[in-house]
C-alpha cells in the first residue's frame, strides 16, 4: 500500500460564477521514501496538489489516503494533528517567525505536539545539527542569509520526525549555488527514508529527483519514474552536479 | 498546546509592542482606577453618614413625640394627657422588649449667660441619668446628673463643648483647654453649677482637619479680622456634621429641676379645658417633650414598637396622640444615597472599562492582521483552531490583567488626587471588595475583547494566511 493514495481528486474554485478546475480528476500514488518532484508552470495546479496532499486544503471531489487515514473525512483538528506529526513544510519564502530565535522557530511544531520544554530543546538542537545550523540557534531569522534561513526552515520541517516533507519552490529565492546545497540536503533527507516532494516550475530542479510528476491545467501530464524506466536506480551519481542535461530521463 | 507557553507567547507579544500595549492598557487602567476610586469615595460617604447615625444613638433608639389627635378622636380631646411620667413607669414595667426608657423635658428659647457672654444651646433638656448611655454621650470632665440631683431637683447641669466654647472660650481661641466643672452659669437668669462636661464630638474628618490646623497654625499677623462667615461658619457642618454639632450644643439638667424651674411658669390644669373653666391651677406642666427608649433586639423592632404602643395606648386612655420616630428612615436614606452614588459612579467607571475593552479589541484586530502569515505558519506546523484562539485570547487577557493591576495601583494615587482637588466631607476608604470587583471586571473585559479577534484569527484558512502579504 502506498503512503499516499490520491484517487480522482478535483479542486474546483468558483470565481465570479466561473468554475475554475485547479485540479481535475487527479489520481496518483506516492510510496514511502520516494523523492519526487511535482513540476508544472505557474497556475498549473501543482501548488494546489501539494496543499491538498499536505492537509492544508481539502479536495472538492475524490479521496486521499495518507498513511492509512482518509483525510477528506478528517476534522480540522485531525488535519492539524496530521500536519503536525506526519508532514513537514518548507516554503519558498522560508516563513520563519521574525520575533523568535532560530531555536524557537524550530521548536514551534513541538509546542503544538505538547512536548516538554527540555525535550523540545534537545530535539530542536538535533534537527539544527542535521542542517548544520546548531551554532546559529540564538540568532534571529533576519540575521541569517537566505540559505541559512531555508536550512532553519528545513530543520523546523524535520523536527517532529515526519514521514513526508513538502517543499514549495524551496530554492526559488536562493542563488544557484545555495540552491544546490539545499537540494543536496533534501536528497540526504530522502536517503533517511523520508518521502520528499519538491514542488517547482524549474525542470532543472525536477531533474534532480528520480521521479517527476508533471502537472498541466490541473491534470497529470506525465508521471516519469527513472527507476521504473531502468535508467539508474538512484540519482546518487548526479549529486555533485545536478543538472537536467546530465541527468538521465 | 501547553498553556504556560501560550501565556509566555502572549507576554512576549505584548513586550514586543510595548508602546502600543501601554496605550491599549490605558483604558483599562483608567477604568479600574476610577471604579476603585469612586467606590472608595462612596464608602467614605457611607462611613461618614453611619458614624453620625451611631453618634446620635444608633438604629435602636426610638423616640415618642406628641402627635395631633386624630379626627375621629377629637371629641375626647379633653381627656388627652400627652406623654407623661406615667408612660415612663408603665413602659419600665410592662415593655420587656425595650430598655433605657428615658423621659426628656425640653425648654426652648433658653439663654445661657456668664460674664457678659450669652449663648443659646440647641438642646436644653431635663432628663434622667440614663440619657448619657441612650444618646452615646461621653463625659470628659466631672460627672453626669445623678439620681440624687434628680430627687432633690438640684440646680446642676452637664454641658457640651459648644456651651463651654461660647461662654468660657474655645481652646482654639484662648490656646488652652478650659475645664468648666465647678463653675456657675446662668440659664435664663437661674444660677446653675456645672457638674460635668461632655467630650468634644466631631466627625472623623473634622478631627483630622483640626489636627492638621494645629500642626500648621496660621502665623500671627497674617490672619485677617475674625468674622462669622454665615451658615456653616467655614466648617463642614453639612449633612452628618450637624449630628455632632447638635450633641456639642446640648445641656442636660435633672428632669425635676426642669419641671420645677422652667415649667412652673407655664402652669396648665391637669384636665385641660375643664380646669381652665374652673380657673384651677394644678401645678407645672407635667407633659414630657419626648419619651426615649432603646429596642433590645433590632430584629424585633416591630414587635417592640407594638408592645410600647399597647402600653401607651393604655396610659393615654386609648387616645392616639403619640407617634414613634425611629432612625430607620435615616438609615434607609443612607442606603439609598450610597446606592445611587455607587450606581452612577459605577456606570461611569464601567463604561470607561468597556471603552478600554473596545481599545483592546481594536488593537488585537490590528495585531492579527499584522500577523496573518504567522498564524498561517503556526497552522501549517500543526496549530489547531483552539490553539490559535487561546493564543489571541490570552494576549488580550494578559493586557487586561496588566492594565487591571496597574489600575489598582493607579487608584491609590487617584484617591489621593481626588481628596487633594476636592476635599470631601469624608475620608475615602479603598475596600478589598472594590479592588477585587474592578480587577475581575477588567479580566472579564479582556476575555470579551479577545473572543472576536481570537475567532477571526482561528478561522483563517492556512493557505490564504500563508499567501497573505
Amino acid at each position: 500500500m502506498a503512503l499516499i493514495e490520491v484517487r480522482n481528486v478535483s479542486k474546483i474554485y468558483h470565481l465570479g460564477g466561473e468554475e475554475i478546475r485547479a485540479l481535475d480528476d487527479v489520481s496518483v500514488d506516492i510510496d514511502g521514501g520516494e523523492f519526487i518532484s511535482i513540476i508544472g508552470p505557474s497556475g498549473s495546479g501543482k501548488s494546489t496538489l501539494m496543499h491538498i496532499l499536505g492537509c492544508l486544503d481539502s479536495p472538492s471531489k475524490g479521496t486521499i489516503r495518507l498513511d492509512g487515514t482518509m483525510i477528506e473525512h478528517a476534522s480540522e483538528r485531525e488535519l492539524a494533528g496530521i500536519r503536525n506529526r506526519k508532514i513537514g513544510f518548507v516554503f519558498q519564502f522560508f516563513n520563519l517567525l521574525p520575533k523568535l530565535t532560530v531555536l524557537q522557530n524550530v521548536e514551534l511544531p513541538l509546542i503544538y505536539t505538547g512536548v516538554s520544554s527540555r525535550e523540545r530543546r534537545e530535539r530542536a538542537l538535533q534537527a539544527l545539527k542535521l542542517v548544520d545550523m546548531e551554532n546559529r540557534a540564538k540568532h534571529r531569522p533576519m540575521q541569517l542569509s537566505g540559505g541559512q534561513q531555508q536550512r532553519t526552515a528545513i530543520a523546523r520541517a524535520l523536527v517532529n520526525d515526519p514521514k513526508i516533507v513538502f517543499a514549495d519552490e524551496p530554492t526559488g529565492t536562493l542563488d544557484s549555488h545555495t540552491g544546490e546545497t539545499i537540494l543536496q540536503l533534501f536528497y540526504k533527507i530522502s536517503e533517511e527514508g523520508r518521502t520528499v516532494a519538491l514542488v517547482t516550475h524549474d525542470p532543472e530542479i525536477a531533474a534532480f529527483t528520480p521521479r517527476r510528476i508533471e502537472i498541466r491545467d490541473g491534470k497529470i501530464a506525465r508521471n516519469v519514474d527513472s527507476k521504473l524506466a531502468g535508467l539508474g536506480t538512484s540519482p546518487r551519481f548526479s549529486i555533485p552536479r545536478p543538472s537536467a542535461t546530465q541527468h538521465p530521463s | 498546546m501547553n498553556f504556560l507557553i501560550t501565556i509566555n507567547v502572549g507576554f512576549k507579544e505584548i513586550w514586543a509592542n510595548k508602546f502600543r500595549s501601554a496605550l491599549t492598557m490605558l483604558g483599562i487602567i483608567l477604568g479600574v482606577g476610577s471604579l476603585v476610586a469612586q467606590s472608595a469615595l462612596v464608602k467614605g460617604l457611607e462611613n461618614g453618614m453611619k458614624e453620625a447615625l451611631i453618634a446620635i444613638g444608633g438604629l435602636e433608639k426610638v423616640y415618642v413625640t406628641p402627635q395631633a389627635i386624630p379626627v375621629w378622636q377629637q371629641h375626647r380631646k379633653d381627656q388627652a394627657v400627652g406623654n407623661t411620667m406615667n408612660d415612663i413607669y408603665a413602659l419600665q414595667h410592662s415593655a420587656p422588649l425595650v430598655h433605657l426608657v428615658t423621659p426628656e423635658m425640653q425648654t426652648r428659647e433658653v439663654t445661657v449667660t456668664r460674664a457678659g457672654k450669652a449663648f443659646n444651646p440647641w438642646h436644653f433638656v431635663g432628663t434622667w441619668p440614663g440619657a448619657l448611655e441612650l444618646n452615646q454621650h461621653v463625659i470628659e470632665h466631672g460627672r453626669m446628673v445623678s439620681d440624687v440631683d434628680e430627687k432633690e431637683a438640684r440646680s446642676v447641669c452637664v454641658i457640651g463643648t459648644g456651651t463651654r466654647d461660647a461662654v468660657f472660650g474655645s481652646p482654639e481661641e484662648i490656646g488652652r483647654e478650659i475645664n468648666p466643672v465647678g463653675e456657675f452659669i446662668n440659664i435664663n437668669h437661674q444660677r446653675f453649677r456645672i457638674i460635668g462636661m461632655f467630650q468634644h464630638y466631631e466627625s472623623e474628618l473634622d478631627r483630622k482637619a483640626r489636627a492638621l490646623a494645629q500642626e500648621s497654625a496660621p502665623e500671627p499677623g497674617k490672619v485677617g479680622p475674625t468674622r462669622k462667615r454665615g451658615q456653616g461658619s467655614g466648617k463642614s457642618k453639612s449633612g452628618a456634621g450637624i449630628a455632632f454639632e447638635w450633641k456639642n450644643n446640648t445641656i442636660y439638667i435633672p428632669l425635676n429641676t426642669m419641671w420645677l424651674k422652667f415649667r412652673a411658669g407655664v402652669a396648665v390644669p391637669l384636665i385641660p379645658g375643664a380646669g381652665a373653666a374652673a380657673g384651677l391651677d394644678s401645678g407645672p406642666d407635667p407633659r414630657l417633650s419626648t419619651v426615649y427608649f432603646k429596642v433590645k433586639d433590632l430584629s424585633q423592632m416591630n414587635d417592640a414598637l407594638q408592645q410600647v404602643r399597647n402600653v401607651m395606648m393604655h396610659t393615654h386612655k386609648g387616645i392616639d396622640d403619640f407617634a414613634f420616630n425611629t432612625q430607620e428612615n435615616w438609615s434607609e436614606n443612607i442606603a439609598t444615597a450610597t446606592r445611587n452614588a455607587r450606581l452612577s459612579g459605577g456606570i461611569i467607571a464601567a463604561s470607561s472599562l468597556l471603552v478600554g475593552g473596545v481599545g483592546i479589541m481594536t488593537i488585537m484586530l490590528a495585531s492579527i492582521t499584522e500577523r496573518v502569515r504567522e498564524i498561517g505558519v503556526r497552522k501549517a506546523v500543526g496549530a489547531t483552531f483552539i490553539d490559535i484562539f487561546i493564543q489571541i485570547l490570552v494576549e488580550s487577557v494578559v493586557i487586561a490583567i496588566i492594565g487591571g493591576v496597574a489600575g489598582l495601583l493607579a487608584s491609590q494615587g487617584l484617591v489621593k488626587l481626588l481628596t487633594l482637588i476636592s476635599p470631601a466631607d469624608y475620608t475615602p476608604v479603598i475596600t478589598v471588595d472594590a479592588m477585587l470587583l474592578a480587577f475581575g471586571f477588567s479580566v472579564v473585559v479582556g476575555v470579551l475583547a479577545g473572543i472576536f479577534p481570537g475567532l477571526k484569527a482561528a478561522r483563517l484558512h492556512p493557505i490564504q494566511a500563508l499567501r497573505y502579504d
